[in-house]
């Protein structure tokens, strides 16, 4: 038994105690460091890492809850367990809600001290373990921010892989919030020109004449408003990657001045004579069927042909349910950094519902659904009534409350965008109306969009943008 | 090493053959001369009033000052020992030091041992435990060993009264100077 890489901190103000306590783990051949109370214990604690704590209770300064509170936040993993002499109810709960382990009176059973230890042992050595597994399965399982063990995922990650140092297109096919943009970023990270800017378009959040200025830049007076030279996407993302999202709502203008800069590399500003050459690294996102598109006459041939070049098709998460525990895991783990809240996983009454689950908006989606329960969540465990997720069918939902017609617009367009997933094309069309009218009443009425920018991190990605 | 000394301490007599038999067995266990002290002084102060139990820091003190120089000391005892933040031992001793003691007073349990033989075992036992300690071991894994912990008649009775392979190559290396 090699206890000696387990590190004991045994915090007691009674000097007897403490020599005793550690005289006898001591021969168990832990390692152990005796502190006499709750202030010099935390200091220690600040740059020594302890894996075990017996506190006392009730010490002069600093009691043993607050040792328990302020140790648990300073080192997470830290096994504390309290020692008192009074065993009261109150505060073995206290205790146990502050996140101690165990509670033990003074003196101990010689066997239940024992058993705890080696209980504890076992415990933190099964936890060590799946630590390693966890992040040898996620090395294995991981592209950059995505992280998936389904095959066809695992396809999709060798395609980027391979395609990522090339300068060839590339074409991103998913429904939204599979990560189309999460992946494009990853490709960009993997490509010769990671050093270089990666900027993306929304294609879809803009009129035509503002996404060719946004794209291409303008001269000074060029139309109204035009009071000043202004770059456009392309040029920023000279040297790096510039990711087209939603390609596929490009209006007919666009497309063909698109297929100009593909072929020729080389563009003019709203305005401007002076051909402006760059070196940019295309990739294209929709979540539109392309291919019916030009069936139907409504996205150029040669156009899709110069984007589809390397196209990678995302699943939708209904087709990848095997990663939803491993999802689960990932964004549980953002979530308890993000809101500080000790927020450990969801219960398994939460994991059946969110593998149930139809996920019509995909991995954003499930973000967002763990973020609602990681709020609401009154344990450590988010639980099935806490991530609000409907029921299977329930004709009874419940109606919107009497309110103004604003009221009911801004809940209606909730409810809308909360079953695309946040997508704003998707949405605006079952509202019928165009997408700058929608994005005009989401700003209106402060609505979330889904994952903000700060998600382009985490998987799911960020489709729902205002071009800048 | 001067060798092993082992001294009842008890307030009773002890019964019949038992010092012996911890001899025998410490002997064998630790291969080295082991003597009996049959000094009829008893370790004084050592009792705790309002536990009523003695306190084995204070009998290995006690034992330390009235053992013979340069041999380990163990000393065998019937009264019931503690240390502050346990409700008894069944002995104790210094880690890498000098003194141990045993006491039998929590071997008998659970009452009645049928068999007084098996207190006598159990006794020798940890007396090749506790010894063990003083000179330097701490708890070992490996089943059967006499260094496995104990904290319970249980763990006791499930190990034999010698050491296994890695304690002796361990007391072997301490003894070289070293440790292993």
């Amino acid at each position: 038994m090699s206890n000696e890489n387990i590190k004991v901190l045994v915090i007691d103000d009674e000097e007897i105690v403490r020599e005793s306590l550690g005289g006898w783990l001591e021969k168990d051949g832990y390692t152990i460091t005796l502190m006499p109370d709750g202030m010099s214990a935390l200091e220690y604690l600040k740059t020594n890492a302890a894996d075990i704590l017996l506190v006392d209770l009730k010490m002069p300064g600093i009691d043993g809850l607050q040792v328990l509170e302020e140790a648990k936040r300073l080192q997470p993993a830290a096994i504390v367990v309290i020692m008192t002499a009074y065993a009261t109810v109150d505060t073995a709960v206290s205790a146990m809600k502050l996140g101690a382990y165990d509670y033990l009176v003074k003196p101990f059973d010689p066997e239940e001290l024992s058993l705890m230890l080696e209980k504890i042992v076992s415990q933190q050595a099964l936890r060590h373990e799946n630590d390693v597994l966890r992040k040898a399965l996620k090395r294995d399982w991981g592209f950059h921010d995505l992280i998936s063990k389904s095959p066809a995922m695992q396809k999709v990650f060798e395609l980027s892989r391979v395609a990522a140092p090339s300068a060839s297109t590339i074409l991103i096919l998913g429904e939204s919030g599979t990560g189309k943009e999460v992946l494009a970023r990853a490709i960009h990270a993997e490509s010769p020109r990671s050093g270089g800017p990666f900027v993306a378009v929304n294609c879809a959040a803009l009129t035509e004449s503002l996404l060719e200025s946004e794209l291409f830049g303008h001269e000074k007076g060029s139309f109204t408003g035009a009071v000043a030279r202004r770059k456009g996407k392309f040029e920023a993302a000279d040297g790096g990657t510039l990711l087209l999202d939603e390609v596929g709502d490009v209006s007919p203008k666009l497309q063909l001045e698109l297929l100009r800069v593909l072929e020729e590399r080389k563009f003019h500003r709203v305005g401007g004579n002076e051909p402006i050459q760059v070196d940019v690294r295309i990739v294209a996102a929709t979540n539109r069927e392309l291919m019916k598109l030009v069936a139907d006459g409504r996205f150029r041939e040669d156009l899709y042909y110069r984007l589809n070049v390397i196209p990678i098709t995302l699943p939708p998460l209904r087709d990848r349910r095997e990663d939803i525990p491993l999802l689960v895991e990932r964004f549980v783990e953002g979530l308890a950094v993000e809101l500080q809240k000790p927020i450990e996983g969801v219960t398994p009454e939460a994991m059946a519902a969110l593998m149930a689950h139809a996920w019509p908006g995909n991995v954003r989606e499930l973000r967002n659904v763990l973020e609602r329960g990681a709020v609401v969540a009154k344990t450590k465990l988010i639980d099935v009534a806490d991530l609000g997720l409907p029921a299977a069918s329930d004709p009874s939902a419940p109606a919107v409350q009497p309110g103004t017609l604003e009221d009911v617009e801004r809940h209606y367009i909730e409810d809308v965008l909360a079953q695309t997933g946040g997508n704003v094309t998707q949405a605006a069309r079952i509202l019928a109306i165009d997408r700058v009218t929608l994005y005009k009443k989401i700003r209106k009425y402060g609505l979330r969009r889904g994952a903000g920018e700060e998600d382009a991190a985490a998987e799911g990605g960020v489709e729902i943008r205002n071009a800048r | 090493m001067d060798g092993i000394c082992v001294w009842w301490i008890g307030e009773n007599e002890p019964e019949s053959g038992m010092i012996d038999h911890v001899q025998i067995h410490v002997e064998r266990a630790f291969d080295v001369p082991v003597r009996i002290i049959s000094d009829p002084a008893r370790p004084e102060g050592t009792l705790d009033a309002r536990r009523r139990q003695h306190a084995s820091g204070r009998v290995l003190k006690w034992l330390l000052e009235k053992g013979p120089p340069g041999a380990k000391v163990l000393g065998v005892t019937d009264v019931d020992l503690f240390i502050p933040i346990l409700t008894f031992v069944f002995g104790e001793a210094q880690l890498g030091g000098t003194a141990a003691v045993v006491s039998t007073a929590r071997l008998k349990e659970p009452l009645p041992v049928s068999d007084p033989r098996l207190v006598v075992e159990r006794l020798a036992k940890e007396a090749v435990h506790e010894l063990g300690h003083a000179m330097g071991l701490v708890h070992c894994a490996t089943p059967d060993c006499a260094m496995g912990r104990s904290a319970s008649v249980r763990d006791v009775d499930s190990k034999r009264g010698s050491l296994c392979g890695s304690c002796k190559a361990e007391i072997r290396a301490r003894a070289a100077g070293g440790s292993s």
